[in-house]
């Protein structure tokens, strides 16, 4: 076999290089050189440091050897695990050195503007022609999100996939750091994954819970066990899990206990981050548990006015009788954020805040078309303030960024295809946000809630071990 | 007292090629608390791995491995590196190991750990208060691993992701035989197509004619190949890899390098023969090979001193490309600090010597490999043609040699881009700002 025959076979190993590059046309299947003169004579150098990071990880990505001021297209491109495709690109002019730093430089059109180190990250929207209504997650934490990063000469808008590319790297991006073990659980009809960071611990715990969407949804969980807690994805909205007709916090009990009880978990540092209706089982945990109490919580774009002592299923049913609340926009979009505007002053309707005993991270965006989750804040704030506790309570409000909060660099989508699980009905949410206020809000909020996190979470040193003389 | 500690460990980036500087940093400790920071390695044959470095956390509690001190251990000083270059296997090994990666798909992995006080031994009778998995990889993301398998040709194609097409470079390494593709996958994680030979297991060859063209051949596979760029094809070679590169550089007549580099080599043929007989494992001389007081072999004066007769050496002056040759001079297997001097000699006589480049690292041994693998002043090899077992005396220190690995490193990646990466063209219209 010759080696050319070898190389044609074995290409077919690298699936995932491959599928994308046969897709764009890039490698003809006779290896046949770029036929522009002028692609031959710039070869430009593109680097992408780290080469593999972990989602919240910055990298830079640089080119030189090219001519000076020679106009460039940067270009991103993901295949999620549907089988979309995801795009991002940014125009950029080389220095006199002949190159281009994408942390210094500024990017001067294209899916994302200004200096912008990770912009070929978040603003990164469906190629055209996709599906509608997508979302991006990584459902399967287990492997990297891999990235294609290429660099076009001039500056295009389209037609990525007609033209050779004048260089392309690959970087991968986790959700696992290395050592982070990830174990299923099913315990006394808890389900779920929980993640264990590396080395023996002891370490602090954290139950993590997403929206209304349902599922098991782990990436964040992963992510909070790479910077040092063990963390609980918990899945409870599934048919499954029986728990949505449960009148009381005993599912959500026990699965905090199975954190508390892992003997790598400090025992009384085990807090709670929820998003969305996650958030509000989040409060309500720890407002009324008997059994429980978190040592702090972190509620994103959540909400506090929901019947306390309902069921799970009784407080989802409940939020779509307000039908005459519910709009669609011009675009066939559903509009939530109104269900429950303006907020009750009845104290049956809502939460008690003045029962919250930990310190509270609410952080919310004030383009939320979901739920009103900034005039839920300031209630909570009024609330607190009147039971004497609001020193515990903290809040974020991020400008132009929508409901969906999530981990760093994961692109932004006004709306996305949903579906309401009781009536498996689909529809098309209108999340909102506005894509660069809304990276940005992700980008800072999860710093700030890993330093609540640590801050809370992680005992101080204590100050009576004897130090070294120095 | 280790359940009131509890630090905050962290490694960035967590996945690194191997080349990539990492950092290690700790917070969360008390004020002016004594630490040790360790690394633990298991290699692929086995063997433990060891670093570690003495620390006092500062006034906010924290150590910053890239800007504070090590007070001790087995390295010292600001060192961001520290625990991967100066790692030594642990006590109780066996003797006169080396690590090397053989398996390039898969990285290194590295377990990072913080002890509390200042400790030497004993590293697995106690916790640590914290511990990181770091990997290290010579293999970027997209780079494609290709067997070469073509008659006589035996090696592995590396190709870097991405349209190209690319510059090639051929790289060979010692003596020792063997395929190593290391070198070869951090090159292509470069943007250099890179084929990795091993050259040592062959048919014999009968005439130096046979040698060279079966040397030639390989360059042109490289040469040929769709993605690489024809006329960008440079050589990289250590030690007996290098005298072959120099050897191509000098007498290949239908094919010839951009450029070449020469890692702890020598321009004198070994064993006082011509290279075509060196791998028909003719008798060697080896009457002057020394054994130190710890009875390893040191082969340093063999070719010493620098012969005057030209058969038998590599006439430099036919050279007609850009060379870099990079040397320790603690080489204790080599004489290659005076073979430098001599090739710089012959080159300067027949007016090609603005052709040379030479870096001559001070207190490095023979084995200059990439950045921030262990140093190791000699270690077990098994001499080819006798099948022979002995130590090998490599020479060097263990922190100039590991500066050594770095700079050079930078240096020859810097060379080859220059040579081998076309220069953009000037003509090109430019945008108008």
């Amino acid at each position: 076999m010759s080696w050319r025959s070898c190389f044609y076979f074995l290409r077919a190993a690298h699936k995932t290089l491959y599928t994308l590059q046969e897709q764009l046309g890039l490698l003809g299947r006779s290896g046949i050189r770029p036929s522009s003169t002028m692609a031959q004579t710039v070869t430009p150098i593109l680097s992408v440091l780290p080469t593999r990071g972990l989602v919240d990880e910055k990298f830079k990505v640089a080119l030189e050897n090219l001519p000076p001021r020679f106009p460039v297209t940067l270009h991103s491109l993901h295949q999620s695990e549907d089988k979309d495709y995801w795009e991002a690109f940014g125009y950029y002019v080389s220095d006199d050195r002949g190159r281009v730093t994408v942390s210094e430089d500024a990017s001067l059109g294209g899916t994302y503007k200004g200096v912008e180190p990770m912009g070929l990250l978040w603003s990164m929207h469906p190629v055209p022609g996709s599906r509608t209504g997508l979302r991006l997650r990584k459902m399967d934490v287990q492997s990297p999100m891999v990235v294609l990063i290429s660099a076009y000469k001039g500056h295009a808008f389209e037609g990525f996939r007609e033209q050779p590319p004048l260089a392309s790297a690959l970087t991968e991006r986790w959700y696992m750091a290395p050592g982070v073990q990830r174990i299923d659980i099913r315990e006394g009809g808890v389900i779920g994954t929980i993640f264990i960071p590396p080395g023996p611990g002891p370490f602090p715990g954290v139950l993590d819970m997403w929206g209304g969407g349902g599922g098991l949804v782990e990436y964040r969980s992963a992510l909070l066990a790479s910077h040092g807690f063990v963390s609980l994805a918990l899945d409870y909205l599934s048919p499954k899990v029986a728990v949505a007709d449960d009148q009381s916090l005993v599912y959500f009990e026990k699965a905090f206990n199975i954190i508390q009880q892992h003997p790598q978990v400090i025992k009384d540092r085990v807090g709670i981050c929820g998003l969305c209706l996650g958030a509000s089982v989040t409060l309500n945990v720890a407002a009324y548990s008997e059994s429980v109490s978190p040592r702090c919580c972190v509620c994103i774009s959540g909400s506090h006015v929901l019947p306390a002592a309902k069921s799970l299923s009784y407080v989802i049913n409940d939020g779509y009788k307000h039908m005459d609340k519910l709009l669609v926009d011009e675009q066939n979009r559903m509009v939530w954020r109104h269900a429950i505007l303006p907020i009750t002053t009845n104290p049956d309707e809502k939460l008690d805040m003045g029962r919250i005993k930990c310190p509270l991270l609410l952080v919310n965006g004030d383009d939320d078309q979901s739920k009103a989750t900034v005039e839920s804040a300031e209630d909570i704030a009024k609330m607190m303030r009147a039971a004497g506790n609001e020193h515990l309570l903290t809040t974020l409000n991020y400008h132009d960024a929508g409901h969906l909060i999530e981990p760093p660099y994961t692109p932004h989508f006004r709306a996305s295809n949903f579906i309401i699980q009781h009536l498996q009905q689909k529809v098309l949410v209108l999340w909102g946000g506005k894509t660069k206020p809304h990276a940005d809000a992700q980008e800072d909020s999860w710093q700030k809630i890993l330093s609540f996190l640590r801050e809370h979470l992680y005992p101080c040193p204590s100050s009576s071990i004897p130090q070294a003389k120095l | 007292m280790a359940q009131t500690v509890t630090p905050i460990l962290s490694v960035h980036p967590t996945r690194g090629l191997v080349d990539e500087k990492f950092k290690v940093a700790l917070e969360n400790l008390p004020p002016r608390f004594p630490v040790t920071l360790h690394s633990l390695h298991r290699s692929e044959d086995k063997d433990y791995w060891e670093a570690f470095g003495y620390y006092v956390s500062d006034d906010r509690g924290r150590v910053t491995v890239s800007e504070d001190v090590s007070l001790g251990g087995t390295y010292t000083g600001a060192e961001p590196m520290g625990l991967l270059w100066s790692m030594r296997p642990v006590p109780g090994s066996r003797t006169g190991l080396r690590l090397r990666k053989m398996d390039v798909r898969s990285p290194m992995v590295v377990l990072i750990s913080v002890y509390k006080g200042h400790v030497f031994e004993g590293f697995r009778e106690q916790p640590p208060m914290a511990s990181a998995v770091t990997e290290r990889w010579y293999m970027a993301p997209g780079v494609q691993r290709i067997d070469i398998r073509e008659g006589a040709v035996r090696g592995t194609i590396f190709i870097p992701p991405g349209p190209g097409p690319f510059p090639g470079v051929l790289d060979m390494w010692g003596g020792g035989g063997g395929l190593v593709e290391y070198r070869s996958a951090l090159l292509a994680s470069h943007g250099f197509v890179s084929m990795a030979l091993d050259y040592m297991s062959f048919e014999t060859f009968k005439t130096h004619d046979e040698c060279l063209s079966y040397f030639e051949k390989v360059l042109s596979i490289i040469q040929q190949h769709p993605q690489v760029i024809k006329d960008r094809v440079g050589i990289c070679g250590l030690s007996l890899g290098a005298t072959v590169t120099l050897t191509m550089a000098a007498y290949c007549k239908s094919i010839s390098p951009r450029c070449c580099v020469s890692v702890s080599g020598s321009h004198v043929f070994p064993y006082g023969v011509s290279l075509a007989e060196v791998f028909q494992f003719k008798e060697m001389d080896m009457g002057k090979a020394r054994l130190d007081e710890q009875k390893r072999v040191i082969w340093h004066d063999m070719i010493l001193p620098i012969p005057t007769d030209p058969q038998r050496k590599v006439a430099m002056g036919r050279i007609k490309c850009p060379l870099l040759v990079v040397n320790g001079d603690d080489d204790q297997n080599w004489a290659t600090v005076e073979s430098a001097e001599d090739m710089a000699k012959m080159m300067r006589a027949a007016g090609n010597d603005h052709l040379l480049t030479t870096l001559t690292y001070h207190d490095a041994g023979h084995l200059i490999e990439p950045p921030y693998i262990p140093h190791f002043r000699a270690s077990n090899f098994i001499i080819q043609h006798s099948k022979q077992k002995v130590v090998m005396l490599w020479g060097g220190q263990t922190k100039p040699h590991s500066d050594a690995q770095e700079d050079s490193w930078e240096k020859i990646l810097a060379f080859l881009r220059q040579h081998l990466y076309p220069c953009p063209s000037s003509s090109l219209p430019q945008a108008k700002l």
